[in-house]
C-alpha cells in the first residue's frame, strides 16, 4: 500500500522558483502522468519525490510515512531515468541485480527476481552483455527491469521513452502500461507528450509555471479544461479561443453569433477543432490551409481576425480562400474567465 | 584530401623520434650489451655485484610503493572534494597545480631549506625550546629521516598531476549514474567504489601508469636532499655513467629501470581493463 501525499512543497533554486507550494495525492496503484512542457516543474517535483532533490519547503507521505527527511533508498521507490542510467561497466544481470544486491538480498533470490523481470521485459537473451552491446531500446528495457526487481511500492519515470524512435515508442508505451498494472505499484510518470500521457494515466496533473494547473483522469483533463491553459497545450491541435462581448442574461456575443453562456461580465469563449462541423448557420471562417489528414481534414482559417482551426470530415472539399460556416457543438463549448484564466463552470 | 596526406604530416614527427629516440635506445640497449666490442652480460653481473645495487633497487621499489598509493588516495579525495564544489573549482584547480611548476630539484631543495642543519625545521624546533641546538636530520644515521624527506617532496611535488587527470576523468561520468546507485540504495561509499572508481578506470590507467613511471625514474630530488647517501636506481645510473665513467653499467641500470616501468604498466593496464563494451 503504497499512497503518495505531497503537501506544500515549493522548491526554489536561487531566485528562481521552480515548484509553488504543490499539492498532490496519488492514490495507492494509481498510474500518475505529471505532464507539461519543459521548464514546468515535473521533473523538480519528481526528483523531490525520490529524494534526489531537496524541498524548500513542504511535506512528501509514502505510504502514511513522512519521507521528505530520508534519503531515497529509505523511500521503498525505484526509479527509471531518461537516458536510462544503466550502468555501463555492469553486466545487464548486474544492472537489474544492484538494488537486491545493495540489500543484501540473498543470492538465489536475487536470481530468480533477475530472471523474471528479464522474462517480463523480454531480455533474457541479453544478461551477460554490456550496456555499450545494446540499443536504445534495450536499455530501456534494462532500466524498467532494474527498477521492477525491487518489486518496490512507487515507481517513478523521468520521461522514459523520449530517447526512443516513435515506433518503439509506441511499442514499449502498450508494453510499459501493461507491466505496471500487473505489479501493483504505484507509478507517476514525467512526461511532456501529452499522447503519452493520456494513453497511459489514470489521471494527468497539468503543470505550468511550477504550479498543478488540474489534476484529473485524461478524458476528463481533456473535455472540461480547469485552465485557459489546459485547453491550449493539451489537444492536437489545441482548443479555439474566442473573445466574448456579454448581451446580458447569460447570452454572449461571439464573433457575430450569439451564444448561451454563463452568467457575468466577462469571459472568453472556447471549443475544440472536432467539435466543430459544417452548418448553414454558426461562425464564419475564412479559410487559411487545408490540410488532409486521411480520416478528416484540418482546416485552418481566421474567425473574427483570430486563428481558428477545425477538424473536419474529409469528404468535404473545401479551398484555402472559402469562406466557410462552423456550427460548434452546443454542449461542447467550453468558458474561461479572461482575468482568471479559470474556467467558468 | 589525398588518403596519404596525413601520413606526410605525421611524417617529419616521426622521422625525428625514430632518429632521435629509437636510435639512441638501440644504442643503450646494445651497450648494456657489449663490453670492449663484445657481447656479454657482464655489465649486469657487475652492477648486480655492486654492494649499492640491491639498496638502490628496494629503495627505489620502496619509494614508488609507499608514494604512489598515498598520491592515489590523496588525488581520489582531492577531486572527490572539487567536483562537489559550485564555484571556485578551476582556482582551486591551479593553485593544486602550483607544484607541477616547479622542476624537481628545485622540489627537493625547496624540502631541503626545511629539513637541512639551518633549516626552517630546526628554526621552528629552537624558537619553540623543543631542542638546544640544531640537529642533523638528513645524515647517514638517519636513513630513514631521508627517506620520509624524499616521500614527502615527492608527494607535495607530484599528487596534483594524478589529481588533474582524476578531476577530468569525473568530469566525464554522467551524474544520472550516482544519482541511479543512490535511489537503489547505494550509500555514499557504496557508490565510490561501485560506481565512480569502476567508471573511473580509463582515468586511473592514465594517472597510475604515468606517476609509477615516474616514480621509478626519481632522481634530482633523491640527490638534494640525500646525495648518494640514499641510493636510487636512477642515481645510480648517473654514477656509472659520470663518476666511475662506466658505460656499460650505466646502460644495464637504464635497462632495469626500463623493464620495471614495462612490467608495471603492463601490471595496471591488466589490473584496471576495461572490457569492450563496458565503457561510458
Amino acid at each position: 500500500m503504497a499512497e503518495i501525499v505531497i503537501k506544500g512543497v515549493a522548491k526554489d533554486f536561487g531566485a528562481f522558483t521552480a515548484l509553488h507550494s504543490v499539492d498532490l495525492t496519488i492514490a495507492d496503484q494509481e498510474f500518475m502522468v505529471l505532464l507539461g512542457a519543459s521548464g514546468c516543474g515535473k521533473t523538480t517535483l519528481l526528483r523531490i519525490i525520490a529524494g534526489l532533490e531537496t524541498p524548500s519547503q513542504g511535506e512528501v507521505w509514502i505510504g502514511g510515512r513522512r519521507v521528505d527527511h530520508l534519503p531515497p533508498r529509505a523511500r521503498g521507490i525505484s526509479m527509471v531515468f531518461q537516458n536510462y542510467a544503466v550502468f555501463p561497466h555492469l553486466t545487464v544481470f548486474e544492472n537489474i541485480a544492484f538494488g537486491l544486491r545493495m540489500a543484501k538480498v540473498t543470492g538465489t533470490e536475487v536470481d530468480r527476481r533477475v530472471r523474471r523481470t528479464a522474462e517480463l521485459m523480454h531480455i533474457e537473451q541479453l544478461l551477460k552483455r554490456y550496456s555499450g552491446e545494446l540499443s536504445g531500446g534495450q536499455r530501456q528495457r534494462v532500466a524498467v527491469a532494474r527498477a521492477l526487481a525491487m518489486e518496490p511500492d512507487v515507481i517513478l519515470m523521468d520521461e522514459p521513452l523520449s530517447n526512443l524512435d516513435a515506433l518503439l515508442r509506441l511499442e514499449m508505451r502498450a508494453e510499459l502500461k501493461g507491466v505496471l498494472a500487473e505489479s501493483k505499484t504505484t507509478t507517476i510518470y514525467v512526461t511532456h507528450d501529452q499522447v503519452e500521457a493520456m494513453s497511459l494515466a489514470d489521471r494527468i496533473s497539468v503543470m505550468n509555471g511550477g504550479y498543478i494547473v488540474q489534476a484529473d483522469r485524461p478524458t476528463e483533463v481533456y473535455r472540461n479544461p480547469a485552465a485557459r491553459f489546459v485547453g491550449s497545450f493539451i489537444g492536437n491541435p489545441p482548443m479555439n479561443f474566442l473573445p466574448a462581448k456579454s448581451e446580458g442574461a447569460g447570452r454572449w456575443h461571439v464573433a457575430g453569433q450569439s451564444f448561451a453562456g454563463p452568467q457575468g461580465s466577462a469571459a472568453e469563449f472556447a471549443i475544440r477543432p472536432e467539435d466543430l462541423h459544417p452548418s448553414d448557420t454558426g461562425l464564419s471562417a475564412e479559410v487559411r490551409v487545408v490540410e488532409p489528414l486521411g480520416p478528416h481534414t484540418l482546416v485552418t482559417a481566421q474567425v473574427a481576425g483570430q486563428p481558428f482551426r477545425a477538424v473536419l470530415d474529409s469528404d468535404r472539399h473545401i479551398t484555402p480562400g472559402e469562406v466557410i460556416t462552423l456550427a460548434p457543438v452546443p454542449d461542447r463549448i467550453r468558458w474561461f474567465d479572461p482575468e482568471t484564466q479559470k474556467a467558468i463552470a | 584530401m589525398p588518403r596519404a596526406l596525413p601520413y606526410l604530416l605525421l611524417l617529419p614527427a616521426s622521422l625525428f623520434l625514430l632518429v632521435f629516440f629509437f636510435y639512441p635506445f638501440g644504442l643503450v640497449v646494445v651497450e648494456s650489451l657489449t663490453r670492449g666490442g663484445e657481447w656479454t652480460t657482464e655489465n649486469f653481473t657487475r652492477m648486480t655485484g655492486h654492494w649499492k645495487f640491491a639498496p638502490a633497487f628496494w629503495n627505489t621499489i620502496w619509494l614508488t610503493a609507499i608514494v604512489v598509493p598515498v598520491q592515489l588516495i590523496m588525488a581520489l579525495t582531492m577531486a572527490s572534494v572539487v567536483q562537489k564544489l559550485k564555484t571556485g573549482r578551476s582556482g582551486l584547480l591551479y593553485i593544486f597545480a602550483i607544484p607541477l611548476g616547479i622542476s624537481d630539484l628545485a622540489a627537493g631543495l625547496i624540502w631541503l631549506a626545511i629539513f637541512e642543519q639551518s633549516g626552517f625545521l630546526n628554526s621552528i624546533f629552537h624558537a619553540f625550546g623543543i631542542i638546544d641546538r640544531p640537529t642533523l636530520y638528513l645524515g647517514y644515521q638517519n636513513m630513514w629521516v631521508i627517506f620520509l624527506a624524499v616521500v614527502l617532496a615527492e608527494i607535495w611535488r607530484a599528487t596534483a598531476i594524478m589529481m588533474v587527470i582524476i578531476v577530468a576523468g569525473m568530469g566525464l561520468i554522467p551524474k544520472e549514474y550516482s544519482e541511479a546507485a543512490e535511489v537503489f540504495g547505494a550509500s555514499r561509499w557504496q557508490r565510490f567504489t561501485r560506481v565512480t572508481l569502476p567508471l573511473l578506470r580509463p582515468s586511473l590507467q592514465t594517472a597510475l601508469i604515468l606517476r609509477i613511471l615516474m616514480a621509478f625514474e626519481v632522481f634530482a630530488v633523491v640527490m638534494a636532499l640525500g646525495g648518494t647517501t640514499l641510493p636510487v636506481l636512477m642515481g645510480e645510473t648517473f654514477q656509472w655513467q659520470f663518476q666511475l665513467q662506466d658505460r656499460g653499467v650505466a646502460a644495464a641500470y637504464a635497462m632495469v629501470i626500463l623493464g620495471l616501468s614495462v612490467a608495471f604498466s603492463l601490471v595496471v593496464l591488466r589490473l584496471l581493463h576495461v572490457p569492450k563494451g563496458a565503457r561510458i
